[in-house]
């Protein structure tokens, strides 16, 4: 049969950032997907060598707008274990607060547009508009809906008034009211089954194998999450990561689903938690020598390697996010899929290719 | 402070990979580090159970590693970044970008955008307010437009 190729992207109706892939097909059955990337590329590790060690601390968050927040705790959280300091447990505990307000704007978005990818417009409207109510948190208390800034080397800028905390919690309230309800609609609603269930199947030992990240991980059976390594406030609080075994889109869409109402849970633990103290430690000298860390960005692992030669610009910034984890597992279950999938399947992996390409 | 991480020659980093494999680890990524005007490395990552296992592979600009892609397919995206940027080579990469993940252009051992020791700078230039002494202000010299078209940019530090 005559193969055709067929240009995905990079401007699709459902990729809100741009990648292309060239898929191979026959009939309309894909045998075969290239991606392309570029199109967002700017460089930023590079700027390492020319920005000192706290400019690069509004570098990173421009890596991705969706989870500056959590770039930033990364890159701070290994500036900190460089320079032998640790955030006071405040402000470890603020980093919870604010990082997962991010996860959960960040999943709901995501099932918004996944909504879209199929056609449901009212219920990408119906998230969104739960999503407005956690932008409005993150404008009230750190002054952005997005890019929010609140970490600096050795703790936090911000801080939350008892007011700001009752209004989180009653706000909260209301936001799980409004998820819980779309419940049944994301997980059994026939429109939804027919075009998530069985689509886009990612085997637990595929998704090992080639190093997927995050919910796509989760989504495939293995119970990973690097909020198990215990950074931030972590430690104290009660967490297990969200695991569906089908591998499919509805797996990938069920982890996001759950994760956004563990979110939740974890803001409110973190809140009760909170103790007066500093936001910040001073951090003194410069940094030195290699350091690696890891935290659970919404779309999943995100490594940070750094390296500082004892003067204000580091020598290596070097960044692997989620995204760049995710795109060889989907290079790897395109083929085999109806071309009418394969939009569905794409945004199953949230991609975020400001991130991937930095 | 130095991260734990296994010296391996270039000719046993395909069994140490896949010794890991078999171990049960998990491909995270690879961090090319620039040491000085020649050499570089290059750090592989490998997690099981929460725990990094790197592995420290020093090679000369320019030079040629095993590729992992055929062992750990999710290898050949991180590696054809690696071309693109540091101008090192893998052999038997399973998808070869050749040079050109990101960059329209091929990018060349003398072109490799981010070794800082081909970036020109000028001594008394204040970084970004001076056009024409950063790569980023010269047309034609940034990451993946005209590489290897502008003599004397890429030069010495």
């Amino acid at each position: 049969m005559a193969r055709t190729v067929i240009p995905f992207g990079p401007q699709h109706p459902v990729l809100p950032e741009p990648i292309h892939l060239s898929l191979v097909l026959e009939d309309e059955r894909v045998v075969e997907a290239l991606p392309t990337l570029g199109y967002v590329h700017r460089g930023l590790e590079m700027l390492a060598v020319k920005r000192d060690y706290n400019q690069m601390i509004q570098i990173v968050e421009r890596v991705c707008g969706i989870c500056s927040m959590i770039h930033s705790l990364c890159y701070c959280q290994g500036i900190e274990e460089m320079m032998g300091i640790q955030a006071p447990r405040r402000a470890r505990m603020l980093r919870v607060v604010w990082s997962e307000l991010h996860r959960l704007h960040s999943h709901l978005l995501w099932l918004g547009l996944f909504a879209d990818s199929f056609g449901f417009e009212s219920l990408f409207m119906q998230l969104w508009k739960i999503r407005e109510r956690i932008m409005d948190l993150n404008e009230a208390t750190t002054g952005n809906r997005v890019i929010v800034s609140v970490n600096v080397v050795g703790g936090v800028r911000a801080d939350l008034d008892e007011s700001q905390v009752r209004w989180i919690k009653d706000t909260l309230v209301e936001v799980e009211a409004s998820i819980r309800s779309l419940q049944s609609t994301i997980m059994n609603d026939s429109t939804v089954c027919k075009r998530t269930k069985g689509i886009g199947v990612l085997t637990r030992q595929a998704a090992y194998d080639l190093g997927a990240a995050g919910p796509m991980l989760r989504g495939s059976g293995v119970a990973q999450d690097m909020r198990q390594l215990k950074y931030a406030g972590f430690d104290e609080l009660n967490f297990e990561p969200v695991v569906e075994t089908a591998g499919d889109c509805w797996a990938r869409s069920t982890v996001r689903f759950r994760e956004s109402l563990q979110s939740i849970d974890l803001v409110r633990q973190a809140l009760d938690k909170l103790e007066p103290g500093d936001l910040a430690v001073k951090a003194k000298g410069k940094p030195e020598g290699e350091v690696i860390t890891r935290v659970e960005q919404p779309r999943g692992e995100c490594l940070y390697y750094l390296k500082g030669n004892g003067t204000n610009n580091l020598e290596r910034v070097r960044i692997r996010t989620p995204t760049f984890a995710n795109i060889p597992p989907l290079a790897a279950i395109l083929p085999g899929l109806d071309f009418a999938d394969v939009p569905v399947v794409v945004l199953s992996i949230d991609p975020c290719i400001s991130c991937t390409e930095r | 402070m130095s991260i734990e991480a296994l010296t391996v020659a270039p000719a046993d980093l395909l069994a140490e990979a896949t010794r890991l494999k078999n171990d049960g680890y998990r491909f995270v990524t690879m961090t090319s580090v620039e040491l000085d005007q020649t050499n570089m490395e290059i750090l592989y990552h490998f997690d099981k159970d929460l725990v990094l296992k790197n592995l420290r592979v020093a090679v000369e600009k320019g030079g040629k590693l095993p590729s992992l892609s055929g062992l750990l397919f999710g290898a050949f995206l991180v590696e054809n970044e690696i071309r693109d940027q540091y101008a090192l080579t893998f052999d038997g990469l399973v998808l070869d970008y050749q040079g050109k993940l990101y960059a329209e252009t091929a990018q060349t051992a003398s072109s490799s955008p981010f070794c800082k020791y081909h970036v020109k700078a000028e001594p008394d230039a204040k970084p970004g307010n001076q056009p024409g002494t950063q790569p980023g202000n010269q047309p034609g010299t940034q990451p993946g437009t005209q590489p290897g078209t502008q003599p004397g940019t890429q030069e010495g530090k």
